[in-house]
């Protein structure tokens, strides 16, 4: 089933990516044409087949309950596009 | 400058040479060659001096490994604190790491100073190196064509002398394609022998980063640097420090190679094909054993990879929002616009199509069609390797469907992009061990690579094959003329 345009535009607004008008039609053929590469899979059948999510089957390690890292706060903000007094500043998303 | 890592360590421990003058050499080659080539983002003249120097300081003082000294490279996907490390990407093209990656870690502690950071396919999405913010990176034997990728830049260096070894990362294919497009020694570890800490996610279930350079022999001395456990990297395996170059020199009289007659059908054609038979007949003359093997699920993983790893970066790259580090769009009203604007800005196409593809195969009522049906596929593929190494040691084939192919060849058909990687992407499903290393030229003087494919944990072993084949044959040693 081929991805509509209003499909892309879902799809890009699930993925926080806007896409305008113009280019929805050639994310639509392009995303199209790898599905269709992608769609030779629905063909097998895979009733009684275990997913596997992960090349080794590993379960996740725990560690003590105790302060490992050092406070780096000010080298990792430095990096940041806008921050204050120690914050990361975003728009306002509560009024 | 065709020495390899093995021989500049003896020009190091004999006194021959320093590391701040192999150091000068190689800075004075990417001084004169990158504008041709593009293989590396960042160069920091004086931080490779200065860790060259501590290097010798080291040497002086006698706290020494066996590498102490010896340049290298770094992808742009590692972060290594106090340099641009920016994955290829606008969305990065800002970003000093405040920290360094495991697998840097491990070079610093070797006393291997960094020649720069080497140019990607944009957060390694890609099979030509073509998607990279920073421009494509040309092939060194025609720069007219790809080096293939997204290890492009690293392969590229490698291939032109630029570097006497680099490090790469494999999530389907992106050291080996790259390798064998370039004439040069790639190898992907096991899943979980390299960890992954500080090396950026594309997918978290497939990537594993490995050691690039001119010979099997240099790949086993790098990857003892890279390999071993990190608490960081909850997929990063516990297991005993292992010597990958112990093997090297075993002789190959019983080995049984294996021969998937998927990789030699109808796709396999004209010089590809010729070169890999006489490499097979070459392991024959050196001892060994072919087998007839059946990796019947193999052809189906290109289509299941185009989900699972699409599915991991949609989740991976959501960090990506102009919040904590990298790129913010200028103008922007609210928290929503800020962040769509931000991403449409600082992504690249290829890396939004499958942002996309993977939003929309793990979405309400497409997962158990995509998602689900893509792991129980990758389930098949991996099985087929588990009876393919009852019979069979390693497992030879080509790496790539045809030598270096032309820049923009393959731009506009995402879909004939991702074939590149038909022969590689089924080894990261199953999380083996690959590599590739250069068997051959075509006709127009474009070099081919084989593909060897190991049990889990075989690294040595296929080091061990790998250099026997070298040691009986010199397309390893041929380099590109590179004048400017």
């Amino acid at each position: 089933m081929p991805l509509s345009l209003q499909d892309v535009q879902r799809i890009a607004h699930l993925a926080r990516i806007r896409v305008d008008e113009a280019e929805a039609a050639g994310y639509q053929t392009q995303l199209n044409g790898i599905f269709g590469l992608i769609e030779e899979m629905q063909a097998v059948d895979t009733r009684g087949i275990l997913p596997m999510s992960h090349a080794q089957d590993l379960s996740q390690r725990l560690r003590a309950d105790v302060v490992s890292e050092s406070d780096r706060r000010a080298a990792f903000q430095a990096v940041a596009p806008q921050v204050e007094n120690g914050l990361y500043l975003v728009p306002k998303v509560i009024e | 400058m065709t020495d390899t890592i093995v021989s500049l360590s003896v020009l190091l421990a004999t006194g021959q040479a320093s590391s701040v003058e192999l150091c000068q050499d190689y800075l004075g080659r990417i001084a004169q060659l990158n504008p041709l080539l593009n293989a590396f983002v960042t160069v920091n003249t004086d931080q490779t001096l200065l860790d060259a120097a501590a290097a010798d300081a080291r040497r002086a003082a006698g706290d020494i490994g066996p590498l102490t000294g010896v340049p290298i490279a770094h992808k742009d996907i590692f972060c290594a604190e106090g340099w641009l490390t920016t994955c290829g990407s606008k969305m990065l093209s800002n970003f000093v790491s405040p920290y360094d990656a495991h697998v840097i870690g491990q070079f610093k502690a070797a006393g291997m100073p960094c020649l720069g950071k080497t140019n990607m396919d944009e957060f390694a999405m890609g099979s030509s190196n073509e998607t990279s913010y920073f421009g494509p990176v040309k092939n060194p034997w025609d720069t007219r064509r790809v080096p293939g990728g997204s290890s492009g830049g690293s392969a590229a260096a490698v291939a032109g002398r630029l570097c006497p070894g680099a490090t790469g990362t494999d999530t389907g294919g992106s050291i080996r394609q790259p390798a064998a497009l370039t004439g040069i020694t790639g190898l992907k570890p096991t899943y979980g022998v390299v960890s992954r800490y500080g090396m950026i996610a594309f997918a978290s279930s497939l990537d594993q980063a490995g050691p690039m350079a001119q010979t099997a022999e240099d790949c086993a001395w790098l990857l003892n640097v890279m390999a071993g456990h990190d608490p960081r990297d909850s997929t990063s395996l516990e297991r005993d420090k292992e010597d990958y170059a112990c093997d090297l020199a075993s002789p190959l009289a019983g080995l049984k190679v294996g021969l998937p007659r998927e990789f030699f059908g109808a796709g396999l054609t004209g010089d590809t094909a010729r070169a890999v038979e006489a490499a097979v007949a070459q392991l024959q003359k050196l001892g060994a054993r072919i087998v007839d093997i059946g990796l019947p699920n193999s052809k189906l993983s290109v289509a299941a990879y185009y989900v699972l790893a699409p599915a991991e970066a949609s989740s991976n790259l959501s960090r990506f929002d102009g919040v904590r580090y990298g790129y913010r769009t200028p103008e922007y009203g609210d928290l929503a616009e800020m962040y769509e604007k931000t991403r449409a800005e600082g992504f690249g196409p290829e890396v939004k199509r499958r942002i996309m593809i993977g939003a929309y195969v793990l979405s309400h009522g497409y997962y158990d069609a995509y998602y689900l049906q893509a792991q129980k596929l990758r389930r098949l593929i991996a099985q087929d390797f588990v009876e393919a190494f009852k019979e069979c040691d390693v497992i030879l084939g080509p790496t790539a469907p045809t030598t270096a192919f032309k820049l923009g060849e393959k731009t506009a058909d995402p879909v004939q992009m991702y074939l590149s990687d038909i022969y590689t992407i089924a080894v990261n499903l199953a999380g083996l061990p690959g590599m590739s290393l250069p068997c051959g030229f075509d006709a127009q003087g474009l070099p081919i690579g084989m593909q060897l494919i190991g049990n889990y944990f075989a690294e040595a072993r296929m080091l061990n094959v790998a250099h026997q084949y070298q040691l009986a044959t010199d397309w390893h040693t041929r380099a590109p003329l590179l004048e400017v």
